[in-house]
């Protein structure tokens, strides 16, 4: 099992009067090396509940399990060694502007390297061929020792990408990995990802704002509105009546990454409105639509 | 007036407000010219103005003999000594204390996850401590540390670096939460250590402002120790007292001259220094 | 996946060379500093230097406490907030009466001639102010409160000439166009244009002199700092501590009280 909720709940600043509700029981069961793709409209909750998976929020109510435990029960150095085994991409990756692309990927196994190795890198990069192959698969190569301020918004996300896979951690989170980029590029990226997810047997979740790339690459995709999981389905399963209602679309409109108007291409499947959360999906292969 | 009995509505309404806080300026003045014995016919007391006439009378021309350049050359090579070591030994002080003290630098408030209440202790304390070093006034840092550790320099650099040092740390934790703090915060969400966090994610944005401040506060340090010898912790301040008690007054007018140039030079020095960061 | 090639790990190291250099020079700026006082750091944080501080440091425990001496603390305070209140309140006036030829207004000599009084003033410090002000006006808060204003107003007096030529002119041309006196162009137009900028600086400098003037007694010119420097020459050191705990109240509740006023002025609206 790679991960499970069990009816998580989140309220954002829960404490104070203007709490804002991100989740409402919301339950889910992860193999490892499953892929899922989150999609839904903005402010569904889908950043909080990748972040909740991060263990880098504490939900207000039900149970989180990851990589086998229980983040909110483990001591600070376990909470640390568990933290150092999730990478996650951010959709605008924090990264100082100043640092080099190097240093910004090295940064990635610093919760894996001892201190000393990760202070003496930033003298001299304790691993040059490493981070290059990264960049590299990503087509970014070239700007290994750029500093990060000269890089366009879709290279600099490229970057974040970067130093997660050269984390190399047991469970992906990307929230909005591709959203800087142009389609093609966007493609080579989530491809990326699938391979790293696949040749290690990891577990990817993906926040995706371009329905297309989710229905195409990922074997099951998850729908989430207003903080509530919609639906749960393979691709093949989600009709255009589905997403119509995930986003509250007449026009038929839906997003997508190149922005062109999108339409499933597998019309007249019949709608499984399976219950949400039903456990394993055969890993499908990437299906072009 | 005569008029005001036919115009009574021409008179500035604030005019009775402004009298009275006016009087009651002159008021509050009274007791302070009182309690900080203003007495300026003091400066023209006979004897007041025998003694300063004759030290002044010194004042020109300046001693420019070559035994006692040499001594305010060691003096000044001295205070400039005293400042760099005990800006350094701030530094060396600040740095953990600033770090302990970074909101964003804290694993235990993401969640908030386990030894919150251990983070905000730690928290709590160094912020006392701090408040403590830089809540006394360097000066009286040098005189009790001279009553530690005898005369000589070594008081007066572990003055400026304990008082420094409390000034430092708060700033450098207010110029680091001041900044992005996102990539820290990052880096700690995957399981990164808080120093490295800080390394990584929070000194390439601060560097710049870390430094910046910290050659000013240099520049303070210079001020600082030049008065330090007044207390016996060494430097100039130590060759003026001396001087100034034995009424010699061309060496008094030359170390001036030496103060003059001292400070317009760390003034300088910091100027030129902070433009090279920008 | 290829080992790094030597183009890269030239470009990896080539990174800020000049930063480096820099950081060696500090550095070796600093290392040359505790050479040249001969500070030997491990013998001051050693164990019976430690103990030896220890055992001074007891000395001050308990704090005198008595009604009596509290009176005197009492006293000490007030005669420092006077000290300093009196010292930036002549310094204010003193230097917007230099800054005004320092800011150019009566011709280029006198401009030159007051930056270089204000220079003066300014570089020498406060405390050495008062020791020579112990001289001419004798032991006392008196000197004290000149001593501050001596060097405040060579402070302020820059300060306050920034802001005049910083301020904007159409409003002194109009009246000077209209044929009006310079100086009451200068009381009806400019005064009032920077006048909060002038006051904002005082209190700034007050809040400063607050913690200066807790020190200049120990050359004698009154306040706290000359009964802390008493007290311990006569190895007082119960009453010692009391004035330390005195000057750090002050100090600490000087800050919070900038630090409060600060925040309110910077709410809109407040
Ligand atoms: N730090 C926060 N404090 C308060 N409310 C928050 C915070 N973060 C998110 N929210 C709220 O929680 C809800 C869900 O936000 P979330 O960021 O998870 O949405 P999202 O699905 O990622 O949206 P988008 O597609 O725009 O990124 C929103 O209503 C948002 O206003
Ligand atoms: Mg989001």
């Amino acid at each position: 099992m790679s991960f499970e909720l069990d009816r998580v709940g989140l309220i954002h600043d829960a404490g104070q009067a203007q709490g804002q509700r991100a989740l409402r029981a919301v339950s889910i069961k992860v193999a490892r090396g499953e892929r899922l793709a989150i999609i839904g409209p903005s402010g569904a909750g889908k950043t909080t509940l990748l972040r909740i998976l991060a263990s880098s929020i504490r939900p207000t109510e039900g149970r989180v399990s990851v990589l086998g435990n229980n983040p909110w029960q483990l001591n600070g150095s376990k909470l640390r060694q568990l933290r150092s085994r999730i990478g996650f991409i951010h959709q605008a990756p924090p990264i100082p502007p100043r640092q080099r692309a190097i240093t910004a990927v090295l940064a990635g196994r610093l919760g894996q390297w001892p201190w000393w190795k990760s202070a003496l890198s930033l003298i001299y990069p304790a691993d040059i061929a490493g981070p290059r192959d990264q960049l590299a698969r990503l087509d970014l190569a070239d700007r290994l020792f750029d500093r990060c301020d000269r890089l366009s918004g879709g290279q600099l996300q490229r970057v974040g990408v970067a130093r997660v896979l050269y984390q190399a951690p047991d469970l992906l989170l990307a929230d909005e990995p591709v959203s800087a980029m142009d389609p093609a590029l966007a493609d080579l990226t989530v491809s990326q990802l699938h391979q790293e997810a696949q040749s290690r047997g990891v577990t990817l979740v993906a926040s995706l704002h371009a329905v297309d790339i989710a229905l195409r690459w990922f074997p099951r995709v998850i729908g989430l509105k207003a903080g509530e999981l919609v639906f749960d389905l393979p691709p093949e399963k989600v009709s255009e009546g589905v997403l119509r209602d995930l986003y509250a679309s007449e026009t038929g409109v839906l997003p997508s990454q190149d922005n062109q108007p999108f339409h499933l291409a597998f019309e007249g499947h019949a709608v499984d409105e399976a219950p949400a959360g039903r456990g394993q999906v055969p890993v499908a292969p990437p299906r072009v639509i | 007036m005569s008029h005001s009995v036919a115009q009574p509505r021409l008179r500035d309404p604030d005019a009775r407000r402004r009298a009275g806080w006016a009087l009651l300026a002159l008021l509050a003045l009274w007791p302070l010219v009182q309690i900080a014995e203003f007495r300026p016919v003091d400066l023209f007391d006979a004897r007041n103005l025998a003694v300063m006439g004759g030290f002044l009378g010194q004042f020109f021309p300046p001693n420019l003999s070559g035994e006692f350049l040499v001594f305010v050359l060691k003096a000044t090579i001295e205070t400039l000594a005293m400042a760099t070591a005990g800006t350094a030994l701030a530094m060396l002080l600040a740095l953990p204390l600033g770090l302990v003290l970074t909101h964003s630098l804290s694993v235990s408030r993401i969640g908030p996850g386990p030894d919150r209440s251990v983070g905000e202790a730690i928290r709590a304390l160094a912020r006392m401590v701090l408040l403590i070093l830089r809540g006394i006034p360097e000066l009286v840092w040098a005189l009790l540390l001279v009553r530690a550790f005898g005369l000589g320099p070594a008081a007066g650099v572990l003055a400026i670096g304990l008082t420094y040092g409390g000034m430092l740390g708060k700033v450098y934790s207010e110029i680091m939460e001041s900044g992005d703090t996102r990539p820290a915060r990052v880096l700690l969400e995957t399981g990164s250590g808080r120093l490295m966090a800080f390394f990584y994610g929070l000194l390439p944005g601060a560097a710049q402002e870390l430094a910046s401040y910290t050659i000013y506060r240099w520049e303070c340090a210079v001020r600082a120790s030049v008065i330090m010898g007044f207390v016996g912790a060494g430097g100039l301040g130590q060759l003026m007292d001396q001087s100034m008690k034995m009424l010699n007054g061309g060496e008094v007018s030359t170390i001036l001259i030496v103060f003059l140039l001292l400070v317009l030079l760390a003034d300088a020095l910091s100027v030129f220094l902070r433009k090279l960061l920008a | 996946m290829s080992a790094a090639t030597f183009a890269e790990r030239r470009a990896a190291m080539g990174f800020c060379l000049q930063c480096w250099l820099t950081l060696l020079l500090l550095s070796l700026l600093v290392w040359a500093s505790f050479a040249y006082l001969s500070l030997d750091l491990s013998r001051l944080f050693s164990a019976e230097s430690g103990r030896g501080m220890l055992r001074f440091v007891l000395r001050f425990f308990p704090p005198d406490t008595s009604a009596e001496f509290l009176r005197k603390i009492a006293k000490g305070t007030l005669e420092t907030l006077a000290i300093s209140a009196l010292g930036t309140l002549l310094a204010a006036g003193a230097g917007l009466l230099l800054a005004l030829p320092a800011a150019g207004r009566m011709g280029p000599v006198l401009k030159a001639l007051t930056r270089f009084l204000l220079n003066a003033l300014r570089s020498v410090p406060e405390l050495v102010w008062a020791a020579l002000m112990v001289l001419a006006a004798g032991l006392g808060p008196f000197a004290g409160t000149l001593a501050l204003a001596l060097h405040t107003s060579g402070v302020l007096g820059r300060l306050f000439a920034e802001s005049l030529e910083n301020a904007a002119p159409e409003p002194a041309r109009a009246l000077v166009e209209s044929g009006a006196a310079p100086a009451l162009v200068f009381g009806y137009a400019t005064l009032p244009l920077i006048a909060p900028q002038l006051i904002a600086y005082s209190l700034y400098r007050w809040e400063m002199n607050i913690r200066m003037a807790t020190v200049l007694g120990f050359v004698g010119a009154g306040g706290l700092g000359q009964m802390l420097y008493y007290e311990l020459s006569l190895l007082h050191e119960a009453q010692a501590s009391s004035v330390i705990i005195a000057m750090f109240a002050l100090v600490v509740l000087v800050d919070a009280a900038s630090a409060f006023v600060r925040r309110r002025q910077m709410r809109p609206g407040g």
